[in-house]
């Protein structure tokens, strides 16, 4: 409980800086920086979802970027077709969706899809366990990368841009310090209930799965089903994180779909600490970081950046949540 | 008092029977023809040496190693084409050699995670009338599966299988490798189990303690079962020629 309650801490404090960055930056002068932290928010996002179905689920996915491309590219497609003045969809009995630059339209379509494909690649790929499961994930994300690649309507392997980022009625999407606070509200909201989930009967079932799953099947629990239902709110959770990408971006491609990126986002989570929900912000921070700061010494700076990550993992139990926990002091 | 056993002994109304139940592990079959049965809140006993098929019963029982032949019913609903899952929701909890509690969750989210009434039962099982049965439980609610010793994780199995309601407790070696006085402490809540009139299927090397509460012994030599009788049957001469004790 004590371990619970300090990670509650941990997770405010983490919020609270996220809060407070941007007009420290102002007062700086250093607005350049707040793009920087509100890639960290929505990569946080992203790195959060996955660790669901990671973390608290034990389903070692390779393939969750894929999510995040469909929700990009449900952003991007809306606002394509509403430039061209078309239609997204155009079925009988009056079915048509109109293309649009709204983000909560965006928001929906995306949350929408990405479950709906969640809910249908989990189908299949969590009958498989282990490396299958692996393997079946990174298959499927890039069925949809290659997928997207051939679409040439919609710019193929180049993409799409975006002419603004959407909008949304009573905000201006356009100023950097609204798009961030409504990106920290969104993942506000994701962390809130996502505890909410993980800490609820449904939440125990997922860990106690991951534990020993033969155990809660003779214990009279379907597993499966509870996966399944688990790997499309995070599927639908990482096409939010896409929807606010392609709008912070102004731009959407296929790379977001990349076996790579799905990497990326679980080195973030892993760096942070999986299963605590706040650890994979905390990685998406410190990887992008590092990324941006090492580059300025060097365009080798992955030749750092690897070993850094081998050190986090061989000594940092539990990532930068666990030494964090540890400097905070034990449970007991 | 040595007899073969060949068909169930009726002591009231049967609720679980095998029949004629073959099992295998991939191409090694281990249980040739079990036939046996436990009653209504009766306390059965299956005995034998190590490897005889008394843990793989157990488990053809639950789904986990299907039989390939044979029947095995449940108040007369077939289980044994079913998944596992939907076996333990007619009603059996199994608590499986080994413990296999729920490490990373506390002792108490080990009894909420499957709190289910899966026999419809009147005045089901819950989290305070376990901690009444293994008081232990009470003290070690917050400590997480894998900080709790040996008998309180066999405790907490026990109390997890029964936050199932099961109308059938299936225990697999459920005093091995425990302490005296621990060991104590697990007789004693199955002697409560037993008096609330809860059906029970025991696999236990402790034929005294089983004497003293089991009702009916099964043993087993060779993947079948070759004797069935009452405690009081169950002579030193049965269980130096079955048994080697």
């Amino acid at each position: 409980m004590r371990a619970f309650l300090r990670n509650e801490r941990l997770m405010l404090t983490v919020l609270l800086v996220f809060a407070l960055l941007p007009p420290l930056f102002q007062l700086m002068g250093q607005e350049y920086l707040l793009s920087l932290l509100n890639r960290i928010l929505i990569y946080g996002l992203a790195a959060a979802s996955l660790d669901l179905i990671l973390g608290y689920g034990g389903m070692v996915s390779l393939g969750h970027a894929a999510f995040l491309g469909i929700g990009a590219y449900s952003a991007g497609i809306l606002a394509f077709h509403s430039y061209e003045g078309s239609a997204v969809l155009n079925w009988p009995m009056g079915l048509v969706l109109p293309g649009s630059e709204s983000l909560l339209l965006a928001l929906f379509v995306a949350v929408v899809m990405a479950g709906f494909f969640g809910l249908l690649t989990g189908s299949i790929s969590l009958r498989t366990r282990g490396m299958h499961f692996i393997m079946i994930t990174l298959a499927f994300a890039q069925m949809f990368y290659y997928l997207f690649i051939s679409l040439d309507r919609y710019g193929g392997e180049d993409g799409i841009s975006l002419f603004g980022r959407g909008h949304l009625p009573g905000f201006d999407l356009n100023n950097d310090f609204i798009y961030y606070y409504l990106c920290l509200f969104i993942l506000i909201l994701f962390l809130v209930l996502a505890r909410r989930f993980t800490t609820s009967r449904f939440g125990l079932v997922l860990r106690g799965g991951r534990d020993n799953e033969q155990r809660l099947r003779a214990l009279g629990f379907p597993v499966y089903r509870y996966r399944l239902i688990c790997y499309a709110l995070a599927a639908a959770a990482a096409g939010v994180a896409g929807v606010l990408m392609a709008h912070q971006g102004e731009y959407v491609s296929p790379g977001l779909m990349h076996w790579t990126k799905s990497g990326e986002i679980m080195v973030m989570v892993l760096l942070g600490g999986s299963g605590t929900l706040v650890g994979p912000l905390l990685g998406a921070g410190v990887l992008l970081l590092l990324e941006e700061v090492l580059a300025i010494y060097t365009e080798h700076w992955m030749v750092i950046l690897g070993p850094f990550l081998i050190l986090v993992v061989l000594f940092a139990r539990n990532g930068i949540h666990g030494l964090l926990m540890k400097i905070g002091g034990r449970d007991d | 008092m040595i007899r073969q056993f060949r068909k169930p002994i009726s002591a009231g109304v049967m609720m679980l029977e095998l029949r004629g139940v073959e099992t295998r592990y991939g191409s090694s079959q281990v249980l040739f023809g079990v036939d046996l049965s436990v009653a209504e809140g009766q306390m059965v006993a299956l005995l034998g040496r190590n490897g005889m098929g008394k843990s793989t019963t157990i488990r053809s029982i639950m789904g986990l190693t299907p039989p390939f032949a044979g029947t095995i019913t449940l108040n007369g609903a077939e289980l044994q084409h079913l998944p596992v899952y939907r076996i333990a929701r007619l009603g059996i909890g199994l608590v499986p050699e080994g413990r296999q509690i729920f490490p990373t969750l506390t002792a108490c989210e080990n009894l909420t995670v499957v709190a289910a009434n899966f026999s419809g039962r009147s005045n089901p099982y819950t989290i305070k009338r376990i901690y009444d049965i293994f008081p232990r439980l009470a003290e070690r609610a917050q400590s997480l599966g894998s900080e709790l010793s040996g008998g309180e994780q066999q405790m907490l199995a026990i109390g997890r299988a029964l936050m199932t309601n099961p109308r059938l407790l299936l225990l697999d070696e459920a005093t091995e490798g425990l302490a005296p006085l621990i060991r104590e402490e697990i007789w004693r809540g199955l002697t409560i189990l037993k008096e609330r009139g809860l059906s029970v299927l025991v696999i236990d090397k402790n034929i005294n303690n089983l004497k003293k509460i089991v009702e009916r012994h099964f043993i087993m030599e060779r993947g079948r079962v070759v004797w069935s009788g009452e405690s009081v049957d169950l002579t030193e001469a049965v269980q130096k020629r079955y048994l080697g004790i």
